[in-house]
């Protein structure tokens, strides 16, 4: 089984900052075999297409995920509103995780916003040898942090207005770190101008990068080809899916001024 | 358990339940969650000669009780589909209407000519996609280049030929006319209705291509009208498709005059749809004592 479809009961809800809803839901099936990195696609109310939500976190041992998602529309409203005993329709796990290696010493993840979730799967796996770097708008935008710190990674948090943290966007202290330490891997989540920034100087410090992307989507397994994302592959120009060729891709591929 | 089988221009259907094209790739994607013989058909997704890399993002937008996309056919051409997903699709016990596209009438023929020496069991020709600026539904919005399309296609191929008509015209019947004098074995509609959203914030069309083809839900009750016009139009069968996504909405199109209909938009919110339709018709053929789902093709009693 790649993914499945089903019905899944959430046992855990918690509004961990403004509009930003944390889930934990039991799916052993899904946790199984999901990989950090990949996402999940919900469906909700009667709206014609489901919403992709990235796994924040997963425990194989009590066959749970957790997901973290912010309030965007109508859509994702309607998920937030789901409780404790509702059970929620998803299709996953989805996509391509982030390519992890036990070789690796030290990895930076980057995660900006909502785009935090993801990293905590990966600071999970790599605990010690992880430095996360999270930024936000403002102090009330900070989530995760805790959930960081427990994994053993260092945090640096960053913050737009300077509201806590350092005073700026996650691409200074990674510059700093890129130009101190010898670093294995960066992986990187958030908006668009920041991941290209940070595919940009991996690239010249020659340093494995891997950026998760989302886009628009609709069947979410690669058969509609809604999610296009321009990306190069093999010196060719070519339109992957961010459902199934991604949502992770390796930064060099993908062609930032799409 | 009721006979679901229909047969459409000597092509025999174990269930009149196809999902369309477009929305289901070649199939492997939908293979996670069930078998594919269960089907009555599959409609591929568009091919053209040569591969097509389609339109920027964003190609897809929600909409009320529908949603809009501007994929642009992109497909990695003709001879990818009949060297790489054909045969494959073959062997699944389930019948294959490869749907194809062009840009000119000539790449049309093209395309039908290569695909006329496969085994494959059907050629949907689309001349109605509102994504690509050349070709698609310029083709399906006159009845003079809609005739000469297929016209030209037919003269290559004795596969069954089933007319993909566009929704975005005046008559629709007046254009399936046209292409059942050309030689269409089998007429399809309805495509998506040309649409379009603001995101108000930026002022920008929330897809990159502008406009793009409104399908889902919202449109059932203009493919249940459309294919009533057609059906009473034409001699040729009509497959029916727009919104539907239950077992009664199959029966209702059925009853409109499909002789079998395709499923889009709601795979995207239950992958399972084609299969629960096809569980449903049966339920409401036993509930009302009706031995074959051929029996409800084109009963509506209209005032």
């Amino acid at each position: 089984m790649k993914y499945t479809q089903g019905k899944y009961l959430i046992i855990e809800k918690k509004a961990i900052a403004r509009e930003i809803y944390s889930f934990l839901i039991e799916c052993p099936d899904v946790a199984e075999i999901a990989r950090a990195g990949q996402f999940v696609h919900i469906r909700t109310g009667n709206f014609t297409l489901r919403r992709p939500v990235s796994i924040c976190g997963t425990d194989k041992t009590k066959g749970t995920i957790r997901i973290v998602f912010e309030v965007r529309g109508e859509g994702t409203a309607e998920i937030s509103r789901l409780n404790v005993g509702s059970l929620i329709d998803m299709l996953a796990p989805l996509g391509n995780g982030f390519t992890t290696n036990k070789n690796f010493n030290k990895v930076v993840l980057v995660g900006g916003g909502i785009g935090t979730p993801p990293m905590l799967s990966l600071a999970e796996i790599y605990g010690k040898k992880a430095v996360v770097i999270s930024g936000f708008r403002s102090a009330d935008a900070v989530i995760l942090q805790e959930d960081f710190r427990k994994t053993g990674a260092e945090t640096i948090l960053c913050t737009d207005d300077g509201s806590l943290g350092v005073h700026g966007f996650v691409t200074q202290p990674l510059g700093e770190i890129l130009g101190n330490d010898t670093i294995d891997a960066v992986y990187a989540c958030g908006p668009l101008p920041m991941l290209k920034n940070i595919s940009e100087m991996c690239k010249k410090n020659n340093v494995f990068c891997e950026v998760s992307l989302e886009e628009r989507m609709a069947c979410g397994i690669g058969a509609c080809l809604g999610c296009a994302c321009r990306t190069v592959r093999n010196d060719e120009e070519y339109f992957a899916h961010v459902c199934k060729d991604g949502p992770v891709f390796n930064g060099k591929e993908v062609i930032w001024n799409g | 358990m009721a006979d679901l089988s229909v047969k459409i221009c000597g092509v025999d259907f174990k269930n009149p339940v196809i999902p369309a094209s477009g929305v289901f790739g070649y199939g492997h994607e939908y293979e996670e969650f069930y078998s594919l013989e269960k089907l009555g058909g599959i409609a591929t997704k568009g091919t053209t000669l040569n591969r097509r890399t389609g339109n920027p993002s964003p190609r897809i937008a929600e909409t009320p009780s529908g949603m809009l996309n501007s994929v642009g056919l992109q497909n990695p051409g003709i001879d990818h589909f009949i060297n790489n997903e054909l045969p494959y699709l073959l062997t699944k016990n389930t019948v294959i209407l490869a749907n194809i596209a062009g840009s000119t009438v000539e790449e049309c023929v093209a395309v039908a000519e290569k695909l006329d020496s496969t085994e494959v069991h059907m050629i949907e020709l689309n001349i109605s996609c509102p994504n690509v600026k050349q070709g698609g539904a310029a083709f399906g919005t006159s009845c003079e280049t809609a005739g000469e399309v297929t016209r030209q296609v037919r003269k290559v191929t004795k596969k069954p030929l089933v007319v993909k008509l566009s929704p975005n015209v005046t008559s629709i019947a007046e254009i399936a006319k046209a292409v059942e004098e050309a030689g269409a074995d089998a007429v399809s509609l309805i495509n998506t209705l040309l649409g379009m959203r603001i995101d108000v914030n930026t002022g920008r069309p929330v897809l990159r291509n502008n406009v793009g083809g409104l399908s889902g839900r919202a449109v059932f009750p203009i493919a249940v009208r459309m294919v009533w016009q057609v059906a009473n139009a034409v001699k040729i069968p009509v497959i029916g498709m727009g919104g539907v996504a239950s077992g009664r909405d199959a029966v209702e199109l059925m009853m409109a005059g499909a002789s079998a209909v395709q499923v889009g938009a709601s795979v995207f919110t239950d992958p399972y749809a084609p299969v629960k339709i096809i569980d449903e018709i049966d339920d409401f053929l036993n509930a009302k004592k009706i031995s074959s789902v051929r029996e409800i093709i084109g009963t509506v009693k209209p005032w």
